[in-house]
């Protein structure tokens, strides 16, 4: 691997333990897409979010292994079911010098609660921030929120005098307008932004005054993050040695990447799970006009489409052994996960057959699969592959699919959920059990943040009943009996069929003597290690 | 002498146009060269393949129920680990890469011929008229191929989709596809024939031959289509017959837009791009025969294109 | 002259709005941009806000008027995708576009041109042969397949090239040149050849086929008779007269290549136009996708008007045929 030297003058006051490193280290990645901007508060999206915290922080921040520890926070402690009160760090500055305190954090809270803000669900159950004194703040929920701490890491701070300077008090989304701090960034992170070229680059650099300096662990000293949309020039910038890393890796790729030279894969478990979902409100099935019938309404059909899957044929084609097929809605690592829930029904095409005759089916009908082409892991060939399962069993199949500007308008509320069967994967935002409930299995009429995309509108009273005592529960032994009796209606029911975890892969030059993989899919430049 | 062809049978013509071929200097070029000859064998196999597919292909790949995942990623018959069932290999999905060829050929031969033939129909009477004419018709023609210019054939599909949705129901959207990308690639390939074929009529209607012809009284129609149209179809042919691999291309770089034909009925061009995420995994023979059998037909149409308008040109005779 | 260019540009007011209406119609069917715009934990208020913010609750008459009127004000609206204003998007990818385009048709009329002649003096020639043939096989692979193999070979196995990007630019004023470095140059290499690939075989079998029937025409029998020099006969007479459609196709193709040079700039992303033009489809992004169509529809009207002024230099005969139009 030929290092590209670039001279680079250290800035002064870094840790003794990188200026032992006389050499620049230029750390270069490539994902698929580019980010939309460097506003931490606009939006909410995988690249971006990954960006934002190399240059913002919150409160407290996420490790590797998803557990929590202070950042701008140093501790904290519940004063009452709903204040927190929060000590803030302090001497802690931005990266163009402002002072990081108290007043910060409440007009930090009120920009992202905009409605403008898409990032505004993450402090959604906060009613107001009270400042205590510079480096205190409280934190009132508008109940007792069991989740709040989830949360936190993505409740950006930025600085008030610099947002209120560049006029950018407002989220600007749509109506024409630009915003400052999208093209800008001053944050207290790890890293800054020396240059940025849309869809071409965008080069950080170590922030020196960073109050983690003295115990951080990377030793770059300047990285360039670059989108690649095509997945083979990505692999092929990763061969070249153009890159140090690149995600995701086509998961075909993986196996000769493994054997050739100077590139490893790095692999490890997604916390989205790839499931399918079926109409059971209409009724009258959107592709029988006529019928005056919705096969899906009756659980043993749905039952027979579980059955007719072969989740493991899927997992070793057309995953290439890099999935965990599941039959939980939410992944291992989210809060609540019910481990002795996590098994599927046996694949028996027979059986399948004998349901629907039992059903009233024995001929099978027709049905149409909606499915994205280019927003999951191999989500056509997934499609693809379950079309034949699904047609052996007498189902007469068609798969629709298409890109997601057009599937997931088709099947959201937007459009009415206009679909019969569909594919859609799921990560819980804050990595509870909670979040699927809401989103997945109880419907939009409940209230904001419901059944967003219960695109084929599973409805069970007791469900329904359960999720609003877990929104309110503290505690947590009896939060997550309440999560696991709602898996378990939901799961003989056959609400959805799950299918399995996606896995990540990332492509790592040996240049690169240590990465983590965090579960979102995301490079955190502090945790990355150069040779 | 127009008026007796008119007025003489149609059996009769046929017969007379046949009797012409055979003895005319058409057939006898075809008949000296090796190269047309093979260009055109591998022409008719590659159709009968492809239309007999049904009969011939050892695979019905667009009948998902008889599709095995676990026959995916099969590598040719004489490899080590290859299965005699599928001589070349099977996909990602477990289809036997020769009978998916055939189907898929099927596919892109009817898009591509369609498509150019209707960009030929519209681009070549508009550019006859726009030339010949010209004046305010000349303007507005080429005014409106200015506005088609300015649109891709992927917008053009998004927008032929999209109606063809809203007025369609559900049950026809599937066959639908290949209907959408003859109209959406004739769409926004007709303007180059009609530019080309305007600029040459230009030209040759300044020549003796229309001039006499209109002084003698001619209908202009007849002057365009019997006297100009023969003397100008040397550029558009050329462009005719690359066109035919254009067009097969463009479908699937739609396809990979999400606006082509559906995932489970592939076409050549869409194997090759299927095939092209398999380049560094090693699966070779799901890009290498799609392209292989791609650069063939193109090349065989070419070369067929190429000798025929030599041919049927009076003045290189 | 000057009345006919004034002509022309009326025109093209009528040409522009014809384009930015069909645009706004195709736009309903493309997909849904606040699906896009928003994460999946937005709720229905948020995205009914986005919405409402955007316009695009509007009916399509008053989205489309309301385009109109902006774009008059010179309000090319803010791109959905990354936030920015629109011109300043697009003045940042139209050097990338411009260079990889001018060095792509550069190479395939300087490598067309003179294949086509030699293979229409030598139109039995067995060399002559071999390269037709060999030209087809370049346009019947997809450019996709073409780029990636060539960045397969001379970017991973060789490590000559590299595989993607523009490399080093240098910034000349708000225009920016990959050509005065050599690294920059090395990144041109790749993408170029993959887009004139196709405009070189098509212009190669042009001059060729023009080429065949001007030899054959009475006044190149005269220069003949006339004892003129075989290679002022080939390159000044009949070249000269191939001229006509090959300069309506090259400036066709050149406008086709600078729009959308698509899969090109994909599979090399490179920071050009084609590129941005693609990730607006896939994001919807409106104001992009608008801008950018009307602004490829005045250059094509301007390419065409530059033809059809083409034309009257390289061919006197249309002089005289449109001084005939004109008196009707």
């Amino acid at each position: 691997m030929k290092l590209r030297l670039t001279v680079l003058a250290l800035a002064a006051g870094l840790s003794l333990a990188v200026a032992v490193a006389a050499d620049a280290k230029t750390f270069r990645y490539a994902t698929g897409a580019d980010l939309l901007g460097l506003d931490p508060h606009s939006n909410n999206e995988g690249p971006t979010n990954a960006m934002k915290g190399n240059l913002y922080e919150g409160l407290l921040h996420r490790r590797p292994d998803l557990s929590l520890n202070p950042s701008l926070a140093t501790e904290w402690q519940q004063t009452a079911p709903d204040v927190w009160r929060f000590k803030l760090r302090q001497g802690v500055k931005y990266h163009l010098g402002q002072d990081f305190t108290a007043d910060d954090v409440v007009f930090s809270f009120a920009r992202q609660s905009q409605a403008t803000s898409d990032m505004a669900y993450a402090v959604a159950s906060i009613k107001e921030v009270r400042k205590i004194d510079s480096h205190t703040v409280e934190l009132v929920t508008k109940g007792p929120d069991p989740v709040l701490l989830q949360n936190l890491p993505l409740f950006y701070i930025m600085s008030k005098s610099w947002v209120e300077q560049n006029n950018a008090g407002t989220v600007e989304r749509g109506a024409g307008k630009t915003n400052y701090p999208n093209v800008n960034a001053n944050g207290t992170g790890p890293f800054r932004v020396v240059e940025r070229v849309p869809d071409t680059r965008t080069v950080l650099e170590p922030n020196a005054v960073w109050w983690g300096n003295a115990t951080r662990e990377t030793n770059i000293t300047r990285a360039v993050f670059q989108p690649i949309g095509n997945a083979a020039t990505r692999v092929a910038a990763l061969l070249s040695g153009e890159m140090d890393l690149i995600y995701p890796l086509p998961l075909q790729d993986v196996d000769r990447i493994k054997a050739q030279g100077g590139v490893q894969v790095m692999q490890g478990p997604e916390l989205r799970t790839i499931f399918l979902g079926f109409d059971q409100w209409r009724d009258e099935s959107l592709d029988m006009p006529g019928s005056k019938k919705n096969p899906f309404k009756d659980v043993r059909v749905r039952k027979a489409f579980y059955q007719a899957i072969d989740i493991n044929a899927i997992q070793r084609v057309v995953m290439r052994g890099a999935s965990a097929p599941t039959a939980s809605m939410v992944a291992p690592g989210i809060q609540g996960f019910v481990e002795d829930l996590n098994k599927r029904l046996p694949f028996d095409p027979d059986g399948a057959k004998k349901l629907l005759a039992e059903a009233g089916y024995p001929n099978g009908f027709p049905v149409t699969l909606d499915c994205p082409n280019d927003r999951y892991v191999n989500d056509e060939a997934i499609c693809l592959a379950v079309v034949p399962m699904i047609k052996r069993i007498g189902i007469d199949i068609k798969l629709n699919a298409q890109t997601r500007s057009k599937h997931f308008n088709k099947i959201s509320l937007t459009e009415g959920n206009v679909t019969s069967f569909y594919l859609l994967g799921w990560t819980p935002g804050s990595y509870d059990s909670l979040n699927a409930l809401m989103n997945l299995m109880t419907l939009s009429n409940r209230g904001a943040g419901h059944g967003e995309y219960n695109s084929g509108r599973y409805n069970n009273a007791r469900v329904n009943e359960l999720t609003d005592l877990i929104k309110v529960e503290v505690d947590q032994v009896k939060r997550n009996a309440m999560i696991r009796e709602a898996f378990k209606i939901h799961q003989d029911e056959v609400g959805h069929i799950p299918l399995h975890q996606q896995a990540l892969a990332w492509g790592v030059r040996d240049s690169v003597a240590k990465a983590w993989q965090r579960p979102f899919d995301d490079v955190d430049l502090r945790f990355i290690v150069m040779k | 002498m127009a008026e007796t062809e008119i007025l003489s049978s149609p059996g009769a013509r046929l017969v007379d146009v046949v009797r012409r071929f055979f003895e005319g200097d058409v057939f006898y070029s075809f008949r000296r060269s090796p190269v047309v000859i093979v260009a055109f064998a591998v022409t008719v196999i590659f159709f009968l393949g492809a239309f007999l597919a049904p009969w011939l292909a050892p695979h019905n790949t667009f009948d998902a129920a008889t599709l095995n995942l676990l026959d995916a990623f099969k590598p040719p018959a004489w490899k080590a680990d290859g299965d005699r069932s599928f001589p070349i290999g099977t996909d990602d999905q477990g289809r036997d890469v020769l009978s998916t060829i055939m189907y898929g050929m099927r596919v892109s031969l009817l898009v591509g011929f369609c498509s150019v033939a209707l960009a030929l129909a519209i681009g070549v009477t508009l550019g006859l008229l726009s030339g010949y004419i010209g004046g305010a018709l000349d303007a507005l023609i080429m005014r409106v191929a200015d506005v088609q210019l300015s649109f891709p054939a992927i917008l053009v599909a998004l927008l032929i989709d999209g109606l063809a949705r809203s007025f369609l129901p559900r049950s026809m959207h599937e066959e639908l596809a290949i209907y959408v990308l003859v109209l959406a690639i004739g769409a926004s390939n007709w303007v180059q024939f009609a530019r080309t074929m305007r600029g040459s009529v230009m030209v040759e209607k300044g020549r003796e031959y229309v001039q006499a012809a209109r002084v003698i009284g001619i209908h202009p129609a007849m002057i365009m289509v019997r006297h100009v149209l023969p003397n100008v179809t040397g550029p558009v042919l050329v462009i005719a017959t690359l066109a035919l691999a254009v067009a097969i291309l463009t479908e699937a770089t739609l396809s990979f837009l999400g606006v082509g034909v559906p995932p489970t009925q592939p076409s050549l061009g869409t194997l090759i791009r299927i095939g092209n995420n398999f380049l560094f995994s090693g699966e070779w023979w799901m890009t290498i025969f799609p392209g292989a059998a791609l650069v063939l037909l193109v090349l065989a149409v070419n070369l067929l294109g190429d000798w025929l308008r030599d041919a049927l040109n009076p003045k290189l005779r | 002259m000057l009345a006919f260019i004034v002509r022309r540009l009326l025109q093209s007011i009528a040409v522009l709005l014809a384009v930015g209406f069909i645009a706004f119609s195709m736009f309903q069917f493309a997909g849904d941009p606040v699906n896009n715009m928003v994460g999946q934990d937005a709720n229905a208020e948020t995205r009914a806000l986005l919405r409402e913010r955007l316009g695009l609750d509007q009916p399509f008459p008053i989205q489309f008027v309301r385009f109109i009127g902006n774009m008059l004000q010179g309000e090319f609206g803010v791109s959905y995708r990354l936030g920015m204003k629109v011109e300043q998007i697009l003045v940042q990818r139209v050097p990338a576009t411009l260079e990889l385009v001018l060095i792509a048709a550069l190479l395939a009329l300087s490598v067309g041109v003179p294949l086509g002649v030699y293979t229409g003096l030598h139109r039995h020639g067995a060399l002559s042969r071999v390269m037709l043939t060999v030209s087809l096989i370049g346009i019947s692979l997809p450019t996709f397949l073409i780029g990636i193999l060539l960045i397969l070979v001379f970017a991973v196995w060789l490590g000559w090239l590299p595989s993607f990007g523009r490399g080093k630019v240098v910034a000349l004023g708000w225009w920016t040149t990959g050509l005065t470095s050599w690294d920059g140059f090395r990144a041109l290499i790749l993408p170029a050849v993959t887009l004139s690939l196709f405009q070189m075989t098509l212009i190669l079998r042009l001059v060729r086929s023009e080429m065949l029937e001007v030899l054959r025409t009475d006044y190149i029998k005269f220069a003949r008779a006339r004892g003129l020099t075989s290679r002022s006969i080939n390159f000044g007479h009949a070249l000269k007269n191939t001229m006509v459609p090959v300069i309506t196709i090259t400036g066709l193709q050149i406008g086709a290549l600078i729009a959308f040079a698509i899969i090109t700039e994909t599979v090399f992303q490179w920071p050009g136009m084609g590129l941005l033009f693609l990730q607006a489809i896939q994001f919807v992004d409106i104001p992009v996708m608008s801008t950018y169509l009307v602004l490829v529809s005045l250059m094509f009207v301007i390419i065409n008007l530059t033809v059809d002024l083409l034309y009257y230099a390289v061919d006197p005969r249309l002089r005289i045929e449109r001084s005939a139009v004109g008196a009707h």
